[in-house]
């Protein structure tokens, strides 16, 4: 029991005919980094906005920690330390890199109905943040503007707002989307240093970053989880060939 | 193309370089401004009396009545991206609560205050719950139904003057004291009530509190994803919002001596939103200037022509166009500050 940290068992989720998770099981350990892949349209982020408590399940239950969660809202999941970060950049622009950061901390340090005293002068919310962002390499940049970093900075401003949520696991939605080469070999770097410290579920479409990094990998398929394994087994799976792999060999 | 490639580098050399030099307006324009802006307000009076013009005090005691319940709206409004067609139903109960109590002997200002305060606190707590859960323009309508229906509870309210609305005997007291019926001492009244609001609010803009309001304005996704629940916070500011507006109220009730239901009319729920534009959305001290520029114009056009809303109507365009930021934004960008 102990050896799960986040279970999923029959989650279902459907539009109309159209079954977009699919009676999906999935039992992740503690401290592994967890990829889910499969092709487009195969329903991962549906499967992440369940997990993260954005979308209502139809069926099937959601375990973290030992703890039915499947009925809880985001926020609340939030502080029991289940943290999603966003396939679009979702950082608030017009706030400070620092300030994005110490929001998160704030989120779960005392009470925010406090009206007098300014919360940027609030050393232990900016040390935290601080901590966070220098763990992603963003600490020279403290200062800037969140809306004027580059597009890989974004990227790692906002794995870095999910690590000051103190998050004991962390959803990844497609960390590398629409980065460039240089940008995506600094975040493979920062999500290999992550492993070490945190349990990650991994939603990726770049091949070559899920099978260097990932300990087990889950196919999804039309909302099916048609294998999981270890990079080896899934390269080696028949099925997930002809039904994943095997499509991009064509094209 | 080229233009608009030229304007994003331009713009994010701007960000940069405020950033790495932070000259002293940028940092501390809107203080600046503030201290400025409220230095000349407290000498005024005493301009008044070497023109000799006592109205002056009169209309700038009206300007800084509207410019409270304008500054209460801007923080909902510019902070908390609650677009409140209501508003002015605040402004209309804390009248009453002035109008009513009187009627029945109450005159001490204090507690027609805290009447107003708790009246208005209660209206804005129950129909901000319901209001809070729509978004975008179902929001905006459904605190205008609010607001027409205290509108017209009024109108029906028979007892207290209707439609008709109902005269004020003599302007409160001050514990015993009718220091208010001077005009320049109800003015220095309403105008330490306006700079104890904009601190207030400025302090509550800084804290914690007011980082989760910005923050949800800016994403409440990207604030939920990080456990806050967004509503409880726009709940409480919209109460406080509706609380400052209602001490307007007593105000308002207290310089015209005669209250009506016409005070809390959509229209006049437009016309503070259309201050808040003029002045600067998401500034706080724009509402000074924004209900200085409407209530001047209002009256300078009407002058000219009885269909005075058209040319106002204009120049609102204009300032939308042209200024990006109202009044305070154009001050911001032409004296070197930054916005605040």
């Amino acid at each position: 029991m102990s050896e799960v940290l986040l279970r999923i068992e029959a989650l279902k989720k459907s539009y109309g005919a159209l079954a977009v998770t699919d009676d999906v099981s999935l039992d992740i350990k503690p401290g592994e980094l967890h990829a889910i892949i499969g092709p487009n349209g195969a329903g991962k982020t549906t499967l992440i906005n369940q997990l993260s408590g954005s979308l209502r399940s139809d069926a099937g239950t959601i375990t973290f920690k030992g703890r039915d969660i499947t009925g809880l809202s985001m926020v609340e999941r939030v502080r029991l330390g289940l943290v999603r970060s966003f396939q679009i950049t979702s950082i608030l622009d017009g706030f400070s890199v620092l300030e994005n950061a110490a929001m998160a901390v704030q989120a779960r340090s005392g009470s925010s109905f406090r009206f007098f005293r300014p919360a940027a002068t609030e050393t232990a919310l900016n040390d935290e943040a601080m901590k966070a962002l220098a763990q992603v390499g963003l600490d020279d940049r403290a200062n800037r503007r969140a809306g004027s970093l580059s597009h890989g900075e974004k990227r790692q401003l906002e794995i870095a707002i999910a690590l000051a949520t103190n998050a004991g696991l962390l959803l990844l939605d497609e960390p590398l989307a629409g980065t460039g080469k240089e940008e995506s070999a600094v975040l493979v770097e920062l999500m290999r240093s992550l492993k070490e410290t945190h349990t990650i579920v991994l939603i990726e479409h770049d091949m070559e970053a899920v099978f260097s990094l990932a300990d087990r990998v889950s196919v999804l398929v039309y909302g099916r989880l048609i294998a999981t394994g270890t990079p080896e087994d899934i390269r080696n799976d028949p099925d997930v060939r002809t039904a994943y792999l095997g499509e991009e060999e064509v094209a | 193309m080229n233009a608009g490639a030229d304007n994003a580098a331009a713009t994010a050399r701007g960000a940069e370089i405020a950033v790495v030099r932070r000259p002293f307006l940028a940092r501390r324009g809107a203080s600046v401004a503030a201290v400025v802006l409220f230095a000349g307000l407290a000498l005024l009076p005493v301009l008044a009396s070497v023109l000799d013009d006592p109205f002056l005090v009169v209309t700038l005691t009206r300007v800084l009545i509207f410019a409270i319940a304008v500054l209460s709206l801007d923080f909902i409004l510019g902070y908390g991206a609650m677009v409140s067609f209501g508003h002015a139903a605040f402004l209309g109960l804390g009248a009453y609560a002035v109008a009513i109590p009187a009627a029945h002997g109450v005159e001490d200002i204090f507690i027609q205050t805290a009447i107003a305060i708790v009246v208005c606190g209660v209206f804005a707590l129950v129909t901000g719950a319901i209001s809070l859960r729509t978004r975008g323009v179902y929001f905006i309508m459904i605190t205008l139904a609010f607001g027409q229906m205290a509108y017209f509870f009024m109108t029906s309210l028979s007892a207290y003057g209707g439609d008709d609305g109902i005269t004020l005997a003599q302007r409160s007291k001050v514990l015993g004291s009718e220091i208010l019926e001077n005009d320049v001492a109800f003015y220095y009244v309403v105008l330490a009530a306006l700079v104890l609001a904009y601190i207030g609010l400025r302090a509550i803009i800084q804290a914690r509190f007011g980082r989760v309001l910005r923050g949800t304005r800016e994403n409440a996704t990207r604030m939920q994803a990080i456990g806050f629940s967004p509503f409880s916070y726009q709940l409480t500011a919209y109460v406080i919002a509706g609380a400052i507006a209602g001490l307007a109220g007593v105000f308002l009730a207290n310089q015209t001596e005669f209250v009506s239901p016409a005070y809390m009319s959509w229209q006049r729920s437009g016309e503070l939103i259309v201050m808040v534009i003029l002045g600067g959305m998401g500034t706080l001290i724009g509402a000074v200037p924004g209900a200085l520029a409407f209530l001047l114009l209002e009256e300078w056009l009407a002058y000219f022509s009885q269909h005075w809303k058209l040319g106002l109507g204009v120049i609102l365009v204009l300032v939308v166009l042209f200024t990006r930021g109202g009044i305070a934004g154009f001050v911001a960008k032409y004296l070197g500050g930054a916005r605040p």
